[in-house]
């Protein structure tokens, strides 16, 4: 390892590393907004409820992500219509296209992971809830909810640690992630371990750092499991 | 039989001719009760008798085939389905007369994610619309009169069963409701701790609040009710005071099942 191949390309990796973080974080965003209609939506037992919601999980998580992307990337462009909308200033950057992308893919693992959750809520709780005299809505606004979302979030994690490393694929459609300055780096100083060692390094950092936020949040939402004050009776 | 010789004038709680079917197996066929204010019923029957879905159809956690739920002269409202059975029409007025019904559950059913405070707070903030403030206050009340003026910041995993179910009976309480709807509520418990939440309904009960028990505890409903209904497959076997049904019941059935639990 030539240490000073390293230090010289931290700059670079450094801005892939904030292009990686901000895909991780908007796609993830919004992937969760996408997932809690759709979740509450596939949970439903009326058949035409959760007609959308399985067409769309099933074509995002039976396709790769790969496909998906070079899709929206080269394929929208084709459509006249795609090109004279609104959208088209969005659709024409590799960034946006990215984001859309992870944002339809990780939100349709999310409304998976969201959807097995809401319905191992257990029945008794949601009738204490309709017992008392709250209404539909309240009663996932204040039961489902709450306790579907604590009950997702080791898998939910599991997604978010996943996306980051699937958002290496950005680097297929121009962008200079992680992965994009490393590969541009290598390009120029034909150094593959160094180069690729560092930017591995890069991704570490980050997993651990969401590693240890997610068992803090998971640590905060599920107070009862500290060490109560007595245990009594 | 007769109805209730003990309504007199207008009924507090009304249920008629209540109707239920799971699938091919008829559980409820036509069972009906009234209710004054500071009646006090045990439903009693062996299992697999329909009293747990009775009391279930009364506030719709169930909703009946068939029958009609007054309480204090508002009926629940329905409409007939696709199917032909009745299904709740205004989810509104259900909701609002579920908050003047008090239930409580065999396994408890708190929320594991909110402390007992909270778990007693959440109706009359959510469901009544009371400030935080006054709900709270009126919350640790209730728990002070179950008991546990000293657990109230615990989480329902730190209790145990009684403790968790007298929590429960305090979430009920809290809305102050015109009738309290009792589903078993000792029979998931240790033998030990069946006594402390007894304790807190027999309180309840000559407090004056108007009671529905489905019970195995004999002597419980000896004692505290004034109306004692058996229920056999489905349909009232015969119902009155408690003297009667426990000592010189006519049913040969009732006589036979109080011979086995009472002792």
């Amino acid at each position: 390892m030539d240490w000073d191949v390293v230090l010289g390309m931290l700059p670079q990796l450094a801005l892939g590393a904030v292009l990686t973080l901000k895909l991780l974080v908007v796609s993830g965003a919004a992937g969760f907004c996408i997932a809690v209609p759709m979740s509450l939506a596939k949970a439903s037992r009326t058949w035409w409820v959760s007609l959308l919601p399985r067409t769309y999980v099933f074509f995002f998580r039976g396709t790769p992500l790969l496909v998906q992307l070079f899709l929206v990337y080269y394929g929208l462009g084709q459509f006249v219509t795609v090109r004279e909308s609104f959208f088209w200033p969005v659709i024409y950057d590799a960034y946006w296209c990215a984001i859309l992308t992870f944002s339809m893919h990780t939100g349709a693992y999310i409304t998976e992971i969201l959807r097995g959750a809401i319905q191992a809520v257990p029945p008794g709780e949601i009738e204490a809830a309709r017992a008392i005299g709250m209404t539909r809505a309240q009663v996932y606004r204040r039961i489902v909810l709450p306790r579907a979302f604590r009950m997702a979030l080791p898998a939910y994690g599991n997604e978010v640690i996943l996306m980051l490393k699937a958002s290496a694929l950005a680097s297929t459609i121009t962008l200079l992630d992680i992965t994009g300055a490393a590969r541009t780096l290598y390009a120029k100083n034909y150094l593959p371990v160094e180069t690729f060692v560092t930017a591995g390094a890069f991704y570490l950092v980050i997993t651990y750092t969401l590693t240890h936020m997610l068992w803090f949040l998971e640590r905060r939402l599920h107070p009862e499991r500290k060490e109560p004050v007595t245990i009594v009776g | 039989m007769s109805p209730n010789p003990t309504v007199d004038g207008v009924p507090l709680l009304q249920v008629e001719n209540i109707h239920k079917r799971f699938g091919g197996n008829e559980v409820l066929k036509g069972v009906s009760l009234s209710a004054r204010t500071g009646d006090v019923i045990s439903i009693l029957g062996s299992s697999g008798s329909g009293k747990s879905t009775f009391l279930r159809c009364i506030n719709y956690l169930e909703t009946p085939d068939k029958g009609r739920v007054i309480l204090g002269g508002e009926e629940i409202h329905t409409k007939t389905a696709k199917d032909g059975r009745a299904v709740p029409a205004d989810h509104r007025q259900l909701a609002r007369l579920r908050a003047r019904i008090g239930f409580v559950f065999q396994s408890f059913n708190l929320w594991p994610h909110l402390t007992v405070l909270e778990n007693v707070i959440e109706a009359p903030v959510q469901v009544a619309r009371k400030p935080r403030k006054e709900a709270a206050a009126r919350a640790e009340a209730m728990l002070a009169r179950v008991g546990l003026s000293d657990h109230m910041g615990h989480y329902p995993a730190h209790l145990s069963g009684g403790q968790q179910q007298r929590a429960a009976i305090a979430r009920t309480l809290v809305m102050d409701p015109e009738v309290i709807l009792f589903d078993e509520p000792t029979s998931a418990l240790d033998p030990e701790l069946v006594g402390e939440v007894l304790l807190v309904m027999r309180s309840l009960a000559e407090e004056g609040r108007t009671m529905l028990i489905v019970t195995h505890e004999m002597g419980f409903a000896r004692e505290v009710s004034n109306w004692v209904m058996f229920l056999h497959e489905g349909k009232v076997e015969e119902q009155g005071p408690p003297e009667k049904i426990f000592n010189r019941a006519e049913s040969e059935r009732v006589r036979q099942f109080m011979s086995s639990h009472v002792s």
